[in-house]
Parts: structure tokens; C-alpha cells; sequence
């Protein structure tokens, strides 16, 4: 925190050539209230999921579930087959952190493809790089791990006001509304395994690497080789853990990707990154501009609010104009002056 | 028209009328509904859904609530910021329906917070998080709700006869009075800056780098829009002389404040290049449009000095402003909000109870007050000829 703190005074202290510099470098349209994105962590871990190699099994539904003890959303018409072995839900919401979606299009005869086609997808926390829920949180209980960069949420500080979830560009963290005290409940990226040397479970149960754990330069160069790659080349896919030799590969082909990796600069840039042969607005993947939203809302409030100047100016002016109000009218606030009476 | 004012007085009269059993009545079934969402949660009582987590509850009680609150900020303004004495009449009044407006913000924020019992790590420095707006909304807030109870005090001791005290208090009254101009300045600019952060979720038709200008100027009509709306029902209701000859210059203030909101918010859409959304059919310039004609509807209300003077004109000017601004604000925040794809969100019936019952509260205590302690000081008609109320 000390040093973001620190990233931003530079920008103010340092002058025109400081702040041109930085507009130039991050942003299409200069904004001039705009403080610069933050950066990963060069330790930064991250989730890469390539929709061409998803089949839409949900394991990793169950699996999140599971590892997060949250109880299985079972349909009444699947529940004499499906006694909570499947997670059926539909959306993110309080008890569900991952979801499976699937697009559709015309006749649905060719996967990947846009028209006639179909596609899956795979939502939860995408963890920001500069995420906009740390930023709006009033009681810090959105943080963002300095050197992982996991963005969690602490519930013995969180009040429950839902800004983070008003604000996430991707509508992700989650109330639970159903219980008379609820918490936010989102993707922690599976923390608590990670800290026993584990893999997220929903890239630990991926049967064909949809799902891929690792550091998130390494994830980055993955991706980048496999939409360099012609499509139908024959390609081995990890699963797992990206560099994890223990675990088998799946060997495929590399689809007709869309030769973008989305998250690399989506609002600031996102720890979870996305390939995919269809459009990305079309698996409900915004598209956003490179700059983060906490960027300019805090550009625009640390700018009213610089070295808390204004406030206090302001208050001193008060001060003087109601002390000679006040004593004018002999101190009678709310009332005729006193001359009349 | 100073000497037709009395010293404030409590009106007195029949505590129980049909008015206040009505607004009783719907303030009970707001508490049952209360008393719900705290039994079982607020998906038993609130539709706000994966897509839409802030309703009627944040976007109304909330949001739009303290701008309705702005009266007795708009007024400070005046009587004491631009010095203009003979205002101090309709001070009591104005105070008193900012502090019942943001003491029911205050409770609604406590309906709707998830986790209220930790709204105390708000008070815990280390738990504050300094680029949070609504860390800065929230505390300024509150500490303007005890602003408001020490600026109307004065009625309370005054009925308890305690004189001595507020003697004291009056010492340092200028003190208090300057803080309720700069709280108010800073979080109905801040409830703005809330939205800074929602770009992409919000059209260029709202969010513009200057919403928390749009949002002050916005409330501080509002606030004088109020306060001529109360002034106008408190004489037709209790029967006392009207306050017109005030209500005209606050008419001509009003005028231009909402002139310079119209003339920034539509400069900067133009200048922004984004005008043609405002012309693209669908829900936003349906929105922009309704907002924008309730604007410029006051503005004609109160074009001319004729106008400007009329009870009627005020009257209307006042309930087509309020309307504006309160559309400006539940469109900015939940209206023309893009929610996640595939959710929809409209209030429940116990949802829009607890906000009915809630706005009940805040007109019912207010008659109380007038009734029990020294708020109005406009004569009861009989006293003097009604020459002015046309």
C-alpha cells in the first residue's frame, strides 16, 4: 500500500514530463485527473482458461464447491440423478464462485465458432491488477496479496455494503443474500490450498487444461505461443500446474483462436487470462479500456482532495463568514436578529 | 416582512390527526418489514440479485434522501455564507428536515449494510481505506447528522427552557454552522465521485469526470426546492401567513443554480462528442430526455420576475425540481445502471414499503416537532391580513 501511495505522489510531485510520460505510455486518451495503473507483482499467480479446450464438464464447479464448502445447486428435476455431484447453478451469486456458461448461435453444429457455433466460458474473480473493489472498499476488506496478488475478502471487516460488488467491472463479488448476516463470497483463487502447496480445485480437477495454474509472466507466454501458432498444429497442452512435469499433458490441436489474450491490458490487466476461437464480448467478456477504474476514480477524488488543501481553505473561509454573521446578528442562529425584538 | 415574524413558537394543537395516524400506519408496516430483513435476511425482503446488489434501499433512502435533506445546507448558504439576515425565519424548519432527512439516511444505510455490526470498523483507523469514496461519504455523513442535532438544539432547549446552555451553545455556534456548509459540500460532491469508478456500466450521458460538481449543484437546488416546498405546505397546513416575499429570492438563486447545472451537464456531453447518444432511442435517452425536460421545466416556471413571486410557480418549481433531481440521481444510480448481463431488478412491494414507511417516519416527526417545540415563526393567518398570498 505505502508503495502505491508513493507511485502516486511522484506523479503529483514530479511535474508535466512525470505525468506526460505516463499518459503516454498506458493510455489512448489522455485524462488528466487519471493517477497511472498499478503493476503485477512480479510473483504474481494467475489462471489461465482457454474456452477451445473446454468441453463444459463443470468439474470444476464441483470441485469449487467442494474446496470451498459451498453446497451444490441441484434443479428439482435433476435431483433423482444428480445427489449434489453436479453444481447446476446458472450464475455467479453468494454460494456459487464459479460458473460455467455456454454461447450458443444458430444451428450449434461446429465448437468455437461464432455464427452457428458454440462456445463455453468460464466466469469468476478475474483478479485485477488494479482491481476496482480494493480500491472503492471503505473498511479494507478487499485487499489484494502484495506479492501473489489474490484478491480476497476479509468478512470480520467487510460491513456488507456492496460497493465492490456495484463497482467490479465484472460483476463478480457476490452477497450472500440468503442468510440473515451473509458475506461477500468470491473467487480467493483457492488461497487457503495454495498456502498448503496446492493448485486452485478447479485446474487441480480440469481433465484437459482448460483450467491452468501458474505464475502469471509464464501463463502469459503460454498463451502468446498458442495463438502464434498456425491452427490445427498438434500442440500438448499442460494441465495443471504450468510447469508441473508430473502430471500427463493433453495432447490436441491448436484451435482457430482469436489472436488476442484477454486480460493482458482489459481494465489495467487481470490475473485470470482468457483465449478463445469466439469473439470475447460474445462469452460476456467486456470489452474495456486499458486504463483501471481505479485509476481515474481515485485520480479524480485525490484531486479535489490533494494534501486535503481545499477542505481545509474552505472551512477557514467558513469560519470567518459565520463568526461575522453570527456576532451581527448577536449570536441568534436560527432566529430574527435580536434588534428587532 | 421581517416584522411580520414572531420568535419561533411550538405550535401546539391535537397531537393525534388523521395525518399522523395514516403516516403511523405505513410506518408500522415498514418496521414489519424491517424486522424481516433482519430475521431472514435481505433476500427475503429486498429483489436486489447477483446483478443489481444496490436497490431502491441505497439508490433512494441513500442517495437521493440527503439531497432532499439539502435544505437547511442551502440555507446556511445563504443566511450566513452570503450574510443575508433576514432568511434566519425558515432556518428552523429547513434544519429540521435535513436532520430527519439524513438522521432516515442514516437508519436506511443501517437497514441495508449486510454486515452492519461491522459499520463500526468504520471508526477503526486502521481499517480505513483513504481511496475509498464512500469511506469519505460515510463519515462525512455522519458527523453532519450530529452537526444537524447541534444546529437545531437550540429549539429543544429553548422549549426545556434551558437558557443557559444555549447561551453557550451560541458562542460557538459559528463554529457548527461552518461545518454544516463544508460537510454537506464535501459528501454531496462525494456521493457523485461514488460513481466515478462505473465507466463502463453507466452511459456518457451521466458519467462525466464532473459528476461530483453535478452532484453539489444538483443538491443545493434541491435544497432550496425543499425548503419552499415545506415553507408553502407548513402554511397551508397549519393554517399560518406564507413566507413569499422570502421563497422569491431563493426562487431567483434556485433559477440559476439549476441553469448552470443544465448549461455544465449538457456542455459536457456535447464537448465529449457524446450528444448523439441522447439520440440514440432506448432506455438512456428516454432517461436523459425526462431528467432534462423536468430541468428545463423549472427554469420556465421561474422565468420571470412575475413568476418568481407567484405561490403557484413556486410551489410547482419546487415538486418539478425535486422530481428532476431525484430522477438524476436513481437513474445515475440504478436506472440507467448496466447491471450484469441477464438480471433484471425491480423493487418488491416490502422492498418499497420499508423505503414508504421510512419517508412516513421523517414527515411524521417533523409535524411532531412543529408541534411540540419552537420551530415555525410565521403567525397564524387570522393574526394579519393575508395581502401577499395570492
Amino acid at each position: 500500500m505505502s508503495l502505491d501511495r508513493r507511485q502516486f505522489l511522484t506523479q503529483s510531485f514530479g511535474g508535466a514530463a512525470a505525468a506526460g510520460s505516463v499518459l503516454a505510455a498506458g493510455e489512448a486518451d489522455a485524462f488528466t485527473l487519471a493517477r497511472p495503473n498499478k503493476v503485477a507483482s512480479p510473483d504474481a499467480v494467475g489462471i489461465l482458461y482457454d474456452s477451445t479446450l473446454c468441453v463444459g464438464c463443470k468439474a470444476c464447479m464441483s470441485a469449487c464447491k467442494a474446496a470451498n464448502n459451498a453446497p451444490a445447486v441441484v434443479p428439482a428435476e435433476l435431483a433423482d440423478w444428480n445427489q449434489g455431484q453436479w453444481d447446476s447453478s446458472e450464475d455467479l451469486d453468494g454460494r456459487t464462485l464459479n460458473v460455467i456458461k455456454v454461447y450458443v448461435n444458430g444451428t450449434r453444429e461446429v465448437k468455437d465458432r461464432e455464427i452457428d457455433g458454440f462456445a463455453f466460458v468460464k466466469r469468476h474473480c478475474l483478479h485485477c491488477v488494479d482491481p476496482s473493489c480494493v480500491s472503492v472498499c471503505p473498511v479494507s476488506a478487499m485487499r489484494k496479496d502484495p506479492v501473489k496478488g489474490i484478491v480476497t475478502n476479509d468478512k470480520d471487516a467487510c460491513m456488507g455494503c456492496r460497493y465492490c460488488s456495484y463497482a467490479c467491472p465484472f460483476g463478480v463479488p457476490q452477497f450472500d443474500l440468503s442468510k440473515p448476516y451473509g458475506r461477500i463470497n468470491k473467487c480467493q483463487m483457492c488461497e487457503h490450498l495454495q498456502a498448503k502447496g496446492g493448485i486452485p480445485a478447479c485446474c487441480d480437477v480440469c481433465p484437459t487444461g482448460a483450467s491452468l495454474f501458474g505464475k502469471l509472466t509464464d501463463l502469459q507466454k503460454e498463451a502468446e505461443q498458442r495463438i502464434s501458432l498456425a491452427s490445427g498444429v498438434d500442440y500438448e497442452f499442460p494441465r495443471g500446474r504450468l510447469g508441473d512435469a508430473s502430471r500427463p499433458t493433453n495432447p490436441g490441436q491448436i484451435a482457430h483462436y482469436q489472436k488476442k489474450v484477454y486480460g493482458e491490458k482489459e481494465a489495467g490487466g487481470t490475473q485470470l487470462r482468457y483465449l478463445a476461437g469466439v469473439p470475447f464480448p460474445r462469452l460476456g467478456l467486456p470489452v474495456l479500456p486499458d486504463y483501471s477504474f481505479a485509476s481515474r476514480a481515485e485520480g479524480i477524488q485525490h484531486t479535489i482532495y490533494k494534501w486535503f488543501a481545499a477542505p481545509v481553505v474552505l472551512f477557514a473561509g467558513l469560519l470567518a463568514l459565520t463568526y461575522r454573521a453570527t456576532r451581527k446578528g448577536h449570536g441568534q442562529h436560527d432566529s430574527p436578529p435580536a434588534d428587532k425584538s | 416582512m421581517q416584522d411580520t415574524h414572531t420568535q419561533p413558537r411550538s405550535l401546539g394543537g391535537r397531537i393525534i390527526t388523521v395525518p399522523v395516524a395514516i403516516l403511523t400506519v405505513l410506518t408500522l408496516v415498514g418496521l414489519y418489514f424491517i424486522a424481516k430483513r433482519y430475521y431472514l435476511g435481505l433476500g427475503a425482503v429486498a429483489n436486489i440479485n447477483p446483478g443489481y446488489p444496490w436497490g431502491i434501499w441505497v439508490a433512494f433512502d441513500v442517495i437521493v434522501g440527503p439531497a432532499i435533506g439539502c435544505g437547511g445546507f442551502a440555507m446556511a448558504l445563504l443566511a450566513y455564507v452570503l450574510n443575508k439576515g433576514q432568511y434566519h425565519p425558515i432556518m428552523r424548519p429547513a434544519l429540521l428536515g435535513g436532520l430527519f432527512g439524513y438522521t432516515l439516511a442514516g437508519v436506511a444505510v443501517l437497514i441495508d449494510l449486510g454486515r452492519y455490526f461491522n459499520s463500526l470498523n468504520l471508526l477503526l483507523p486502521w481499517h480505513l481505506n483513504t481511496n475509498s469514496i464512500m469511506l469519505e461519504t460515510a463519515l462525512c455523513v455522519m458527523a453532519y447528522v450530529a452537526v444537524l442535532w447541534v444546529e437545531f438544539s437550540p429549539a429543544i432547549l429553548e422549549r426545556f427552557g434551558l437558557h443557559r446552555m444555549r447561551a453557550f451553545l451560541n458562542r460557538y455556534m459559528f463554529v457548527i454552522i461552518a461545518l454544516g456548509v463544508l460537510l454537506p459540500t464535501m459528501h454531496q460532491s462525494a456521493l457523485g465521485t461514488i460513481l466515478a469508478v462505473n465507466e463502463t456500466k453507466l452511459s456518457p450521458l451521466w458519467w462525466t469526470e464532473l459528476l461530483p460538481l453535478l452532484f453539489l449543484i444538483s443538491a443545493v437546488a434541491m435544497g432550496y426546492c425543499i425548503v419552499a416546498l415545506e415553507a408553502t405546505l407548513v402554511s397551508r397546513g397549519f393554517r399560518l401567513q406564507s413566507e413569499l416575499s422570502l421563497l422569491g429570492s431563493i426562487s431567483y438563486i434556485t433559477f440559476w443554480i439549476v441553469a448552470a447545472f443544465l448549461i455544465i451537464r449538457i456542455g459536457v456531453i456535447v464537448l465529449n462528442g457524446n450528444l448523439g447518444l441522447a439520440f440514440v432511442p432506448g432506455k438512456d435517452a428516454t432517461l436523459f430526455w425526462f431528467e432534462t425536460i423536468l430541468f428545463a421545466a423549472t427554469l420556465v416556471l421561474l422565468a420571470t420576475e412575475r413568476f418568481r413571486h407567484s405561490e403557484r410557480h413556486i410551489f410547482l418549481a419546487a415538486c418539478t425540481l425535486l422530481l428532476a433531481g431525484t430522477m438524476y440521481r436513481l437513474d445515475a444510480y440504478l436506472i440507467a445502471y448496466k447491471g450484469t448481463v441477464g438480471w433484471r431488478y425491480f423493487p418488491s412491494v416490502p422492498e418499497l414499503m420499508v423505503t414508504i414507511g421510512l419517508v412516513s417516519l421523517h414527515i411524521l416527526a417533523f409535524i411532531l416537532f412543529c408541534k411540540l417545540l419552537p420551530v415555525l415563526s410565521n403567525p397564524p393567518r387570522a393574526a394579519a391580513a393575508e395581502g401577499h398570498a395570492t
